[in-house]
């Protein structure tokens, strides 16, 4: 039983965008909880079927105790015109789909139809995920030409792209026929978030590596070598992310909130730990070196990115020095010091950066955590109409401190609105005073309304309840239901302005992204960006005795 | 086969694109969804409608009272089910109400079913010949359901059904004796051994 009170933080320093635009991948992002779930499933390659060119079908699967995920992948030729990251383009190198079970040849065919069309093809409800990728020409043909020489490709080259193939989406969860979450979400082994999404990714990765080795075989049979498994290991896959990602965090509060709270509670237990062993210490140190080795190879453009690296990097030269200095086990509450000190001394991205380093020591804190990931959301869709505006009222004074101060009457508060293409049916942000179709926004400016919200409450009979109050005021009502599960669910809500001048919309993406367990962010505007999922994991065969460190193996 | 949540995410759009604010197109949303998963026909209905109020978006109603009307031609059963479910609480003492000429009185099912989940008892619903049983938003029991798409209700009865069993304390008794075979009886040595024996409780 811990003797301080240590609280969890506070949700209005939390959730501001800034701050979830500096998380890091933790030993709670599901990449890495997908990797210790599924290592002790049964790994097959069951059809590979590709020409000579590298073209064709395959399939890899996991199983344990009769239950069957199957990746089938088709790669195809493609004109290097048409090959885009964008989400409008219509033809990709390679694309997948994760069946539920083994696939029949009838399957095969049927998808063979539909998954390379993507967005316009249909699946089926025995179809869980969805993805395509390009590849990343300069490493993949290097790759290729290297190793049907007798060569292994340059690994400086590899270090600064990081991957073979470059997904632009993955879908999952009722998209395109893809199965309704509600078919398999009782299913143990996928209850983590994006569980199945994260297997596909996986798997895609293996097929990366078989494929540049198979082709490289044909192309120059007596000489050609396979892909050296140390640097094979040492790639990942890219991704491009738009901000289809966006509005996700927006949409589904309940589930921010478990991802955050979990995270917060993580910090919480583990600042409350009263006497930290040599070896919990030891292993937090050992992560922070092999990680920081790793950081040199985050390489962008981006002068906003660069920045946070920069912050980032000579933050750690201070961390050093009073770890050095002022950190012993001898000193009780070690934890909860070293996180003040952070907290007191760093900027946004280094503290966030050793919120991650210091689970690693704990997997007796975080492994109960990474099971209560999910939400069930229509539990708390209902609005409580028979409660009173008065504790509506009390709930947005509490959980919007900070929102209902912004002065929504300045033209910069509202410069932007949120809107779905009509060619791809993708969320887009636009400046409100330059481009068309803000009559068209989309109830992704929860900040303004409920800023507008709060202040007709305020002209209203307090003792009126909800339900009345709904009468007349309709076009609040999705941001009354958000207050009532803000009310409950304290991270639920991002504590900023998502239509405001300043925005960075890719700070709502990196906090997906984090979660995911994804390195390397890249942004390539303030808008989309680039990321390496999986780079140092386990290849398929060594899943059985791997660790939950890889994620900092460096290349070298 | 369109997904559930396919159907759920474009019916809120066109429910907005509608007239309907973003907050009731969202709980279409969940309600078209909801009546499709009971394999009752929510899409055509709720097509026919939103065809139908393309010109002139409905009238919403203002309060719910034992008996509901309105001097529009028609009531409007999204923004009646709405209404019912925000005070489905304080209508409970009604015990039972009456809606007059409802639009494709159908959308008005899921609402009154999530509303049987809240008050925690099943609610009868009826209108013409048909009738529908909504059990706490777990199912729909319906009889009668003539036609797929019925454009208006003369009038939408509802009945709260109090919580009581559909069996006999004979039935019930028969049941709970066939029960006892599984239970051992006690010797008097498993008794004096039970847990807290030989204890007072007066401490």
């Amino acid at each position: 039983m811990s003797k301080i009170n240590i609280k969890l933080r506070d949700p209005n320093e939390v959730m501001k965008l800034s701050r979830l635009g500096s998380f890091h991948q933790s030993k709670l992002s599901f990449l890495r909880s997908f990797i210790r779930e599924f290592k002790n499933w049964e790994y097959k390659r069951s059809i590979f079927e590709l020409d000579k060119d590298g073209y064709g079908t395959a399939v890899y699967s996991f199983e344990k105790n009769k239950r069957n995920y199957s990746l089938i992948c088709f790669a195809q030729y493609i004109n290097p015109n048409e090959r885009s990251d964008r989400v409008i383009a219509t033809k990709w190198d390679a694309s997948f789909v994760l069946h539920d079970g083994i696939p029949t040849r009838k399957d095969i065919n049927r998808l063979k139809e539909n998954v390379p069309k993507q967005e316009i093809g249909r699946m089926s409800y025995k179809e869980l995920t969805l993805s395509r990728a390009n590849k990343s020409v300069r490493v993949f043909d290097h790759v290729v030409n290297s190793l049907s020489s007798g060569n292994q490709p340059d690994k400086n080259l590899l270090d600064k792209v990081g991957y073979l193939y470059r997904t632009t989406a993955v879908y999952g969860s009722g998209k395109f026929g893809l199965a309704d979450r509600f078919r398999i979400k009782n299913r143990k082994e996928i209850y983590g978030p994006f569980r199945l999404e994260m297997m596909l990714v996986y798997l895609v990765r293996q097929f990366t590596f078989d494929q540049v080795n198979h082709i490289a075989k044909f192309k120059n049979p007596s000489k050609a070598i396979e892909l050296d498994e140390n640097i094979a290991r040492s790639l990942g896959i890219g991704n491009s992310t738009g901000l289809g990602m966006a509005p996700f965090i927006v949409n589904h509060p309940t589930l921010l909130h478990k991802w955050i709270y979990n995270r917060e509670k993580a910090l919480k237990d583990i600042r409350s730990i009263e006497n930290v062993k040599d070896d919990e210490f030891v292993f937090f140190k050992n992560c922070l070196t092999k990680s920081r080795s790793i950081i040199d190879t985050w390489l962008t453009d981006s002068e906003y990115q660069n920045k946070k690296i920069n912050s980032l990097k000579s933050d750690l030269i201070k961390f050093d020095k009073f770890i050095e200095k002022d950190c012993s086990i001898k000193l009780k509450y070690l934890w909860n010091t070293i996180y003040l000190w952070v907290e007191k001394n760093l900027n946004e991205e280094c503290i966030e950066y050793i919120v991650s380093m210091m689970m690693e020591p704990y997997d007796k804190v975080t492994d109960p955590l990474i099971a209560n990931m999910s939400s069930e959301e229509e539990q708390y869709f209902s609005i409580p109409g028979h409660r009173k505006v008065s504790g509506l009222k009390t709930i947005l004074e509490k959980k919007y401190q900070s929102i209902i101060k912004i002065n929504f009457k300045a033209k910069n508060s509202t410069a932007n609105f949120w809107f779905i293409s009509k060619n791809k049916e993708e969320p887009r942000v636009a400046n409100r005073y330059k481009e068309h179709g803000a009559e068209l926004e989309q109830p992704l400016a929860i900040a303004r309304d409920i800023k507008q919200l709060y202040e007709r409450i305020l002209k209203t009979n307090q003792s009126e309840t909800v339900a009345d109050f709904l009468l007349n005021n309709d076009d609040l009502r999705h941001v009354v239901r958000r207050a009532f599960i803000a009310d409950q669910f304290p991270y639920s809500e991002i504590q900023d302005n998502t239509i405001g001048a300043s925005l960075m919309p890719i700070d709502m993406l990196r906090l997906k992204l984090s979660f995911f367990g994804a390195v390397k962010f890249d942004p390539r505007s303030d808008k989309w960006l680039r990321i390496n999922m999986y780079q140092g994991a386990p290849l398929s065969h060594e899943l059985k005795n791997s660790d939950d460190t890889w994620i900092y193996n460096s290349l070298n | 086969m369109i997904t559930f949540s396919e159907i759920e995410t474009t019916v809120k759009r066109a429910s907005k694109a509608a007239g309907f604010s973003w907050g009731i197109a969202e709980e279409i949303g969940k309600s078209i969804m909801s009546l499709e998963l009971f394999g009752l026909p929510g899409i055509i209905n709720l097509n026919h409608y939103l065809k139908k109020i393309k010109k002139k978006h409905p009238k919403k109603i203002t309060k719910i009272e034992k008996k509901n009307k309105t001097d529009d031609k028609e009531l409007c059963p999204i923004y009646s089910g709405v209404a019912f479910l925000d005070r489905c609480l304080e209508l409970e003492k009604l015990k039972s109400l009456k809606f007059y000429n409802v639009s494709y009185p159908l959308l008005m099912l899921p609402f009154i079913s999530r509303a049987s989940e809240i008050m925690s008892k099943k609610i009868l619903v009826q209108f013409d010949n048909s009738s529908f049983l909504l059990n706490f938003d777990k199912s729909i029991f319906s009889k009668n359901i003539k036609k797929q798409v019925h454009s208006q209700a003369k009038v939408v009865n509802i009945e709260f059904i109090e919580n009581k069993n559909s069996f006999s304390e004979q039935d019930w008794k028969q049941l709970y004796k066939l029960s006892e075979e599984t239970f051992v009886d006690e010797s008097d040595s498993l008794k004096k051994t039970a847990a807290g024996a030989g204890l007072t409780d007066n401490d």
